[in-house]
Protein backbone atom coordinates (compact mmCIF):
# COMPACT_ATOMS: atom_id res chain seq x y z
CA UNK A 1 0.00 0.00 0.00
CA UNK A 2 1.77 3.31 -0.83
CA UNK A 3 2.07 6.05 1.87
CA UNK A 4 0.11 9.07 1.76
CA UNK A 5 2.86 11.68 0.69
CA UNK A 6 1.58 14.78 2.48
CA UNK A 7 1.66 13.88 5.91
CA UNK A 8 4.42 14.69 8.07
CA UNK A 9 7.10 11.70 8.37
CA UNK A 10 5.67 9.52 11.14
CA UNK A 11 8.09 9.65 14.30
CA UNK A 12 8.65 6.09 14.11
CA UNK A 13 9.50 4.31 10.73
CA UNK A 14 9.19 0.32 11.53
CA UNK A 15 12.37 0.27 10.10
CA UNK A 16 14.30 1.76 12.54
CA UNK A 17 13.26 -0.98 14.63
CA UNK A 18 16.59 -2.82 14.55
CA UNK A 19 18.22 -0.04 15.57
CA UNK A 20 16.51 0.30 18.39
CA UNK A 21 17.31 -1.19 22.21
CA UNK A 22 15.10 -3.93 22.61
CA UNK A 23 15.01 -6.26 25.98
CA UNK A 24 17.54 -8.98 25.27
CA UNK A 25 16.16 -12.20 26.69
CA UNK A 26 13.61 -13.46 28.47
CA UNK A 27 14.95 -12.79 31.62
CA UNK A 28 15.76 -9.56 30.49
CA UNK A 29 12.05 -8.95 30.14
CA UNK A 30 10.89 -10.78 33.08
CA UNK A 31 12.90 -8.32 35.44
CA UNK A 32 11.79 -5.57 33.77
CA UNK A 33 8.37 -5.97 33.84
CA UNK A 34 8.73 -7.01 37.60
CA UNK A 35 10.57 -3.92 38.38
CA UNK A 36 7.88 -1.67 36.52
CA UNK A 37 5.49 -3.47 38.26
CA UNK A 38 6.46 -3.09 41.99
CA UNK A 39 7.25 0.53 41.21
CA UNK A 40 3.85 1.21 40.47
CA UNK A 41 1.80 2.22 42.87
CA UNK A 42 -1.93 3.55 41.96
CA UNK A 43 -1.63 1.91 39.08
CA UNK A 44 1.53 1.00 36.90
CA UNK A 45 0.93 2.59 33.66
CA UNK A 46 2.76 5.86 34.79
CA UNK A 47 5.62 3.42 35.62
CA UNK A 48 5.43 1.86 32.04
CA UNK A 49 5.77 4.82 29.81
CA UNK A 50 8.49 6.33 31.70
CA UNK A 51 10.68 2.89 31.66
CA UNK A 52 10.09 1.32 28.72
CA UNK A 53 9.43 4.66 25.97
CA UNK A 54 11.88 7.31 28.18
CA UNK A 55 14.48 4.84 29.80
CA UNK A 56 15.26 2.32 27.80
CA UNK A 57 13.61 3.08 24.33
CA UNK A 58 12.04 -0.24 23.65
CA UNK A 59 8.80 1.78 22.78
CA UNK A 60 8.10 5.32 21.02
CA UNK A 61 5.68 7.76 22.13
CA UNK A 62 3.83 7.02 19.33
CA UNK A 63 3.93 2.92 19.54
CA UNK A 64 3.21 3.10 23.22
CA UNK A 65 -0.15 4.84 22.90
CA UNK A 66 -1.38 2.68 20.05
CA UNK A 67 -0.19 -0.59 22.20
CA UNK A 68 -2.35 0.75 24.68
CA UNK A 69 -5.16 1.77 23.22
CA UNK A 70 -5.54 -1.49 22.09
CA UNK A 71 -5.24 -3.00 25.61
CA UNK A 72 -7.87 -0.26 26.90
CA UNK A 73 -10.61 -1.50 24.05
CA UNK A 74 -10.26 -4.90 24.77
CA UNK A 75 -11.68 -6.31 27.65
CA UNK A 76 -9.46 -7.41 30.78
CA UNK A 77 -7.38 -5.37 33.04
CA UNK A 78 -5.26 -2.93 31.02
CA UNK A 79 -1.70 -3.00 32.27
CA UNK A 80 -1.75 -6.54 32.36
CA UNK A 81 -3.03 -6.63 28.35
CA UNK A 82 -0.44 -4.22 27.77
CA UNK A 83 2.92 -6.91 29.00
CA UNK A 84 0.68 -9.45 26.87
CA UNK A 85 1.25 -6.56 23.77
CA UNK A 86 4.11 -5.80 24.37
CA UNK A 87 5.46 -9.02 25.66
CA UNK A 88 4.71 -10.34 22.19
CA UNK A 89 6.05 -7.61 20.34
CA UNK A 90 9.43 -9.02 21.21
CA UNK A 91 9.45 -12.64 21.89
CA UNK A 92 5.77 -13.87 20.58
CA UNK A 93 3.50 -15.76 22.95
CA UNK A 94 6.66 -16.75 25.28
CA UNK A 95 7.06 -13.24 25.70
CA UNK A 96 3.74 -12.41 26.21
CA UNK A 97 3.56 -15.26 29.07
CA UNK A 98 6.87 -14.41 30.03
CA UNK A 99 5.61 -10.66 30.51
CA UNK A 100 2.59 -11.39 32.26
CA UNK A 101 4.59 -13.35 34.67
CA UNK A 102 6.83 -10.78 35.92
CA UNK A 103 4.13 -8.06 36.09
CA UNK A 104 2.34 -10.46 38.43
CA UNK A 105 4.24 -12.41 40.37
CA UNK A 106 6.31 -11.25 42.66
CA UNK A 107 3.16 -7.94 43.40
CA UNK A 108 1.05 -11.22 44.41
CA UNK A 109 3.38 -11.70 46.47
CA UNK A 110 3.78 -8.76 48.08
CA UNK A 111 0.22 -7.99 48.32
CA UNK A 112 -0.71 -11.19 49.62
CA UNK A 113 2.00 -10.22 52.66
CA UNK A 114 0.55 -6.88 53.07
CA UNK A 115 -2.94 -8.35 53.65
CA UNK A 116 -1.61 -11.14 56.33
CA UNK A 117 -0.13 -8.02 58.26
CA UNK A 118 -3.16 -5.85 57.17
CA UNK A 119 -4.36 -5.77 60.46
CA UNK A 120 -1.66 -4.31 62.51
CA UNK A 121 -0.78 -1.53 59.24
CA UNK A 122 -4.00 -0.34 59.17
CA UNK A 123 -4.21 1.20 63.17
CA UNK A 124 -1.78 3.67 62.84
CA UNK A 125 -2.04 7.51 61.88
CA UNK A 126 0.42 7.68 60.44
CA UNK A 127 0.04 4.96 57.76
CA UNK A 128 -3.30 6.09 57.08
CA UNK A 129 -1.75 9.20 56.01
CA UNK A 130 1.14 8.41 54.13
CA UNK A 131 -1.40 6.10 52.09
CA UNK A 132 -3.29 9.46 51.47
CA UNK A 133 -0.31 11.44 50.18
CA UNK A 134 0.95 8.21 47.82
CA UNK A 135 -2.31 8.31 46.54
CA UNK A 136 -2.28 11.92 45.75
CA UNK A 137 0.62 11.82 43.94
CA UNK A 138 -0.23 8.72 42.02
CA UNK A 139 -3.24 10.88 40.96
CA UNK A 140 -0.36 13.43 39.72
CA UNK A 141 1.80 10.60 38.23
CA UNK A 142 -1.03 9.68 35.94
CA UNK A 143 -1.49 13.60 34.51
CA UNK A 144 1.87 14.32 34.47
CA UNK A 145 2.39 11.13 32.05
CA UNK A 146 -0.58 11.93 30.10
CA UNK A 147 0.59 15.63 29.52
CA UNK A 148 4.23 13.81 28.18
CA UNK A 149 1.81 12.10 26.28
CA UNK A 150 0.55 14.87 24.50
CA UNK A 151 3.00 15.86 22.64
CA UNK A 152 2.55 13.05 20.34
CA UNK A 153 -0.55 14.49 18.88
CA UNK A 154 1.69 17.57 17.45
CA UNK A 155 2.64 15.16 14.12
CA UNK A 156 -0.63 13.63 14.26
CA UNK A 157 -3.16 13.01 11.43
CA UNK A 158 -5.79 15.45 12.76
CA UNK A 159 -3.18 17.89 13.59
CA UNK A 160 -2.90 19.31 17.47
CA UNK A 161 -5.91 21.61 17.49
CA UNK A 162 -8.53 18.54 17.07
CA UNK A 163 -6.65 16.22 18.99
CA UNK A 164 -6.86 18.63 21.45
CA UNK A 165 -10.90 18.72 21.06
CA UNK A 166 -10.86 15.25 20.97
CA UNK A 167 -9.15 14.74 24.39
CA UNK A 168 -11.04 17.51 25.70
CA UNK A 169 -14.33 15.36 24.77
CA UNK A 170 -13.03 12.37 26.34
CA UNK A 171 -11.93 13.77 29.74
CA UNK A 172 -15.34 15.41 29.60
CA UNK A 173 -17.50 12.76 29.07
CA UNK A 174 -15.26 10.27 31.26
CA UNK A 175 -14.56 12.17 33.87
CA UNK A 176 -17.08 14.58 34.57
CA UNK A 177 -20.34 13.36 32.76
CA UNK A 178 -19.64 10.18 34.53
CA UNK A 179 -20.20 8.40 31.54
CA UNK A 180 -19.56 4.66 31.37
CA UNK A 181 -16.40 3.79 29.02
CA UNK A 182 -19.14 1.26 27.19
CA UNK A 183 -20.20 4.42 25.65
CA UNK A 184 -17.47 7.15 25.50
CA UNK A 185 -15.59 4.34 23.60
CA UNK A 186 -17.65 4.28 20.42
CA UNK A 187 -18.93 7.64 20.39
CA UNK A 188 -15.76 9.50 20.76
CA UNK A 189 -13.40 6.75 19.84
CA UNK A 190 -15.34 5.91 17.23
CA UNK A 191 -15.59 9.66 15.52
CA UNK A 192 -11.89 9.57 16.43
CA UNK A 193 -11.23 6.73 14.19
CA UNK A 194 -13.60 7.92 11.51
CA UNK A 195 -12.29 11.19 10.90
CA UNK A 196 -8.31 9.84 11.21
CA UNK A 197 -9.32 7.40 8.50
CA UNK A 198 -11.07 9.85 5.87
CA UNK A 199 -7.79 11.81 6.64
CA UNK A 200 -5.27 8.22 5.82
CA UNK A 201 -7.35 8.00 2.30
CA UNK A 202 -4.18 6.70 0.05
CA UNK B 1 -6.75 -9.89 57.55
CA UNK B 2 -10.52 -9.80 59.25
CA UNK B 3 -11.08 -13.39 60.65
CA UNK B 4 -14.99 -13.15 59.66
CA UNK B 5 -17.00 -16.42 58.13
CA UNK B 6 -16.53 -19.79 58.06
CA UNK B 7 -18.31 -21.35 54.86
CA UNK B 8 -17.96 -24.83 53.43
CA UNK B 9 -17.08 -25.00 49.64
CA UNK B 10 -18.05 -28.57 47.68
CA UNK B 11 -16.07 -28.90 44.52
CA UNK B 12 -18.82 -27.38 42.26
CA UNK B 13 -19.11 -24.05 44.44
CA UNK B 14 -14.96 -23.65 43.46
CA UNK B 15 -16.10 -24.63 39.85
CA UNK B 16 -18.71 -22.10 39.83
CA UNK B 17 -16.57 -19.21 41.55
CA UNK B 18 -13.94 -20.13 38.19
CA UNK B 19 -16.98 -19.58 36.15
CA UNK B 20 -17.94 -16.61 37.37
CA UNK B 21 -14.84 -14.88 36.69
CA UNK B 22 -14.49 -16.19 33.19
CA UNK B 23 -17.80 -15.02 32.47
CA UNK B 24 -17.16 -11.54 33.90
CA UNK B 25 -13.44 -11.41 32.15
CA UNK B 26 -14.97 -10.23 28.87
CA UNK B 27 -17.06 -7.59 30.40
CA UNK B 28 -14.72 -5.73 31.96
CA UNK B 29 -13.58 -3.55 29.95
CA UNK B 30 -12.11 -0.40 31.37
CA UNK B 31 -10.20 -2.58 34.28
CA UNK B 32 -11.25 -5.28 36.57
CA UNK B 33 -11.98 -2.92 38.97
CA UNK B 34 -14.94 -1.99 36.75
CA UNK B 35 -16.24 -4.90 37.13
CA UNK B 36 -16.15 -4.58 41.42
CA UNK B 37 -19.65 -3.75 41.81
CA UNK B 38 -20.49 -7.05 40.44
CA UNK B 39 -18.00 -9.30 42.23
CA UNK B 40 -19.87 -7.66 45.63
CA UNK B 41 -22.90 -8.71 44.60
CA UNK B 42 -22.20 -12.31 44.06
CA UNK B 43 -19.51 -13.07 46.40
CA UNK B 44 -21.10 -11.00 49.25
CA UNK B 45 -24.31 -10.57 48.29
CA UNK B 46 -25.56 -13.56 46.57
CA UNK B 47 -22.94 -16.29 48.20
CA UNK B 48 -21.97 -14.63 51.08
CA UNK B 49 -18.48 -16.39 50.79
CA UNK B 50 -16.84 -13.21 52.23
CA UNK B 51 -18.15 -10.59 54.34
CA UNK B 52 -18.03 -6.65 53.30
CA UNK B 53 -14.89 -5.79 55.56
CA UNK B 54 -13.00 -8.70 53.85
CA UNK B 55 -14.41 -7.09 50.24
CA UNK B 56 -13.33 -3.73 51.13
CA UNK B 57 -10.25 -4.44 52.47
CA UNK B 58 -8.98 -6.38 50.08
CA UNK B 59 -9.98 -3.56 47.02
CA UNK B 60 -7.67 -1.16 49.48
CA UNK B 61 -5.00 -3.15 49.99
CA UNK B 62 -4.59 -4.04 46.17
CA UNK B 63 -4.90 -0.38 45.13
CA UNK B 64 -2.11 1.08 47.91
CA UNK B 65 0.81 -1.76 47.21
CA UNK B 66 2.42 -1.77 44.08
CA UNK B 67 1.54 -3.88 41.19
CA UNK B 68 -1.62 -4.07 39.07
CA UNK B 69 -4.87 -3.25 40.49
CA UNK B 70 -6.58 -6.79 39.53
CA UNK B 71 -4.59 -8.24 42.05
CA UNK B 72 -7.41 -7.55 44.61
CA UNK B 73 -9.26 -10.19 42.37
CA UNK B 74 -6.64 -12.63 43.69
CA UNK B 75 -7.27 -11.20 47.31
CA UNK B 76 -10.67 -11.41 47.03
CA UNK B 77 -10.26 -15.84 46.22
CA UNK B 78 -7.45 -15.63 48.70
CA UNK B 79 -10.09 -14.74 51.63
CA UNK B 80 -13.21 -17.19 50.36
CA UNK B 81 -10.67 -20.11 50.42
CA UNK B 82 -9.46 -18.69 54.02
CA UNK B 83 -13.07 -18.77 55.13
CA UNK B 84 -13.85 -22.54 54.05
CA UNK B 85 -10.74 -23.79 54.92
CA UNK B 86 -10.25 -22.71 58.38
CA UNK B 87 -6.93 -22.17 60.37
CA UNK B 88 -3.72 -23.76 59.72
CA UNK B 89 -2.26 -25.87 56.18
CA UNK B 90 -5.29 -26.72 54.86
CA UNK B 91 -6.94 -23.03 54.73
CA UNK B 92 -3.35 -21.75 53.25
CA UNK B 93 -3.96 -24.49 51.37
CA UNK B 94 -8.12 -23.43 50.28
CA UNK B 95 -6.70 -19.99 50.04
CA UNK B 96 -4.07 -20.28 47.24
CA UNK B 97 -6.73 -22.35 45.57
CA UNK B 98 -9.14 -19.56 45.48
CA UNK B 99 -6.53 -17.17 44.90
CA UNK B 100 -5.62 -18.94 41.77
CA UNK B 101 -9.11 -20.00 40.23
CA UNK B 102 -9.87 -16.16 40.86
CA UNK B 103 -6.95 -14.70 38.67
CA UNK B 104 -7.25 -16.92 36.32
CA UNK B 105 -10.51 -17.12 35.74
CA UNK B 106 -10.15 -13.47 35.07
CA UNK B 107 -7.39 -13.08 33.15
CA UNK B 108 -7.59 -16.02 31.09
CA UNK B 109 -10.55 -15.26 28.47
CA UNK B 110 -9.58 -11.34 28.47
CA UNK B 111 -5.72 -12.25 27.80
CA UNK B 112 -6.49 -15.10 24.80
CA UNK B 113 -8.72 -11.89 23.35
CA UNK B 114 -5.66 -9.51 23.60
CA UNK B 115 -3.36 -12.00 22.03
CA UNK B 116 -5.20 -13.25 19.45
CA UNK B 117 -6.30 -9.25 18.54
CA UNK B 118 -2.71 -8.31 18.99
CA UNK B 119 -1.35 -10.84 16.34
CA UNK B 120 -4.02 -9.90 13.72
CA UNK B 121 -3.10 -5.80 14.24
CA UNK B 122 0.22 -6.63 13.51
CA UNK B 123 0.02 -8.59 10.45
CA UNK B 124 -2.32 -6.01 9.56
CA UNK B 125 -0.84 -2.97 10.49
CA UNK B 126 -0.53 -1.18 6.95
CA UNK B 127 -3.78 -1.45 6.47
CA UNK B 128 -5.81 1.71 6.55
CA UNK B 129 -8.14 1.03 9.15
CA UNK B 130 -5.40 -0.77 11.09
CA UNK B 131 -3.75 2.13 11.01
CA UNK B 132 -7.09 4.87 11.77
CA UNK B 133 -7.83 2.81 14.52
CA UNK B 134 -4.70 2.78 16.23
CA UNK B 135 -3.78 6.95 15.42
CA UNK B 136 -7.51 7.63 15.96
CA UNK B 137 -7.52 6.48 19.20
CA UNK B 138 -4.25 8.27 20.45
CA UNK B 139 -5.87 11.81 21.82
CA UNK B 140 -8.48 9.13 23.23
CA UNK B 141 -6.48 7.58 25.21
CA UNK B 142 -4.63 10.51 26.31
CA UNK B 143 -7.97 11.88 27.76
CA UNK B 144 -8.83 8.56 29.18
CA UNK B 145 -5.79 9.16 31.23
CA UNK B 146 -6.15 12.64 32.52
CA UNK B 147 -9.92 11.23 33.28
CA UNK B 148 -8.02 8.36 35.08
CA UNK B 149 -6.14 11.26 37.39
CA UNK B 150 -9.25 13.05 38.09
CA UNK B 151 -10.96 10.09 39.34
CA UNK B 152 -7.79 9.37 41.42
CA UNK B 153 -7.67 12.45 42.91
CA UNK B 154 -10.78 12.86 43.69
CA UNK B 155 -11.16 9.51 45.31
CA UNK B 156 -8.42 10.01 47.60
CA UNK B 157 -9.72 13.48 48.46
CA UNK B 158 -13.13 12.67 49.64
CA UNK B 159 -16.08 14.65 50.38
CA UNK B 160 -14.20 17.45 51.97
CA UNK B 161 -11.80 18.61 49.34
CA UNK B 162 -8.43 19.36 50.71
CA UNK B 163 -6.62 21.55 48.29
CA UNK B 164 -3.36 20.64 49.41
CA UNK B 165 -3.61 17.31 48.80
CA UNK B 166 -4.99 18.59 44.98
CA UNK B 167 -1.78 21.11 45.12
CA UNK B 168 0.56 17.63 45.59
CA UNK B 169 -1.06 16.04 43.25
CA UNK B 170 -0.74 19.15 40.50
CA UNK B 171 3.17 19.48 41.71
CA UNK B 172 3.33 15.88 40.90
CA UNK B 173 1.65 16.25 37.23
CA UNK B 174 4.00 19.17 36.57
CA UNK B 175 7.57 17.45 37.59
CA UNK B 176 6.35 14.05 35.71
CA UNK B 177 5.64 16.72 32.68
CA UNK B 178 8.59 19.03 32.56
CA UNK B 179 11.77 16.82 34.21
CA UNK B 180 12.94 13.14 34.54
CA UNK B 181 12.94 12.75 38.48
CA UNK B 182 12.29 8.95 39.37
CA UNK B 183 8.89 8.51 40.21
CA UNK B 184 9.72 6.49 43.23
CA UNK B 185 11.32 9.84 44.89
CA UNK B 186 7.77 11.30 44.56
CA UNK B 187 5.98 8.92 45.77
CA UNK B 188 8.40 8.61 48.67
CA UNK B 189 7.82 12.48 49.15
CA UNK B 190 3.96 12.01 49.24
CA UNK B 191 3.95 8.96 51.45
CA UNK B 192 6.59 11.20 54.28
CA UNK B 193 4.63 14.28 53.81
CA UNK B 194 1.10 12.23 54.50
CA UNK B 195 2.18 10.60 57.65
CA UNK B 196 3.69 13.51 59.12
CA UNK B 197 0.21 15.06 58.45
CA UNK B 198 1.30 17.72 56.27
CA UNK B 199 -1.12 17.01 53.52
Amino acid sequence: MPEPLPLPAPAAPPRAAESRPQPKHLTDLFWSFTLLALQGFGGVLAVVQRELVERKGWLTNEEFLEDWAVAQILPGPNVVNLAVVIGDRYFGLRGALVALAGMLLFPLLLVLALAVVYARFAEHAAVGGALRGMGAVAAGLVAGVALRMAGALRTHPLGPWVGAALVAATFGTMALLRWPLAWVLPLVGGAACALTWRKLAP
Amino acid sequence: MTPAATIVMQPLDWLNLFLYYLSISLLAVGGAIAAAPDMHRFLVERQGWITDLQFNASVAIAQAAPGPNVLFVGLLGWNVGLNAGGPGAAGWAAATLGMVLCLVGIMLPSTVLTWLATRWGHRNKHRRSVRAFKQGMAPVVIGLLLATAWLLGSAHHGAGTDPRLWLLSGACALVVWRTRLHLLWLLGAGALLGALGVV
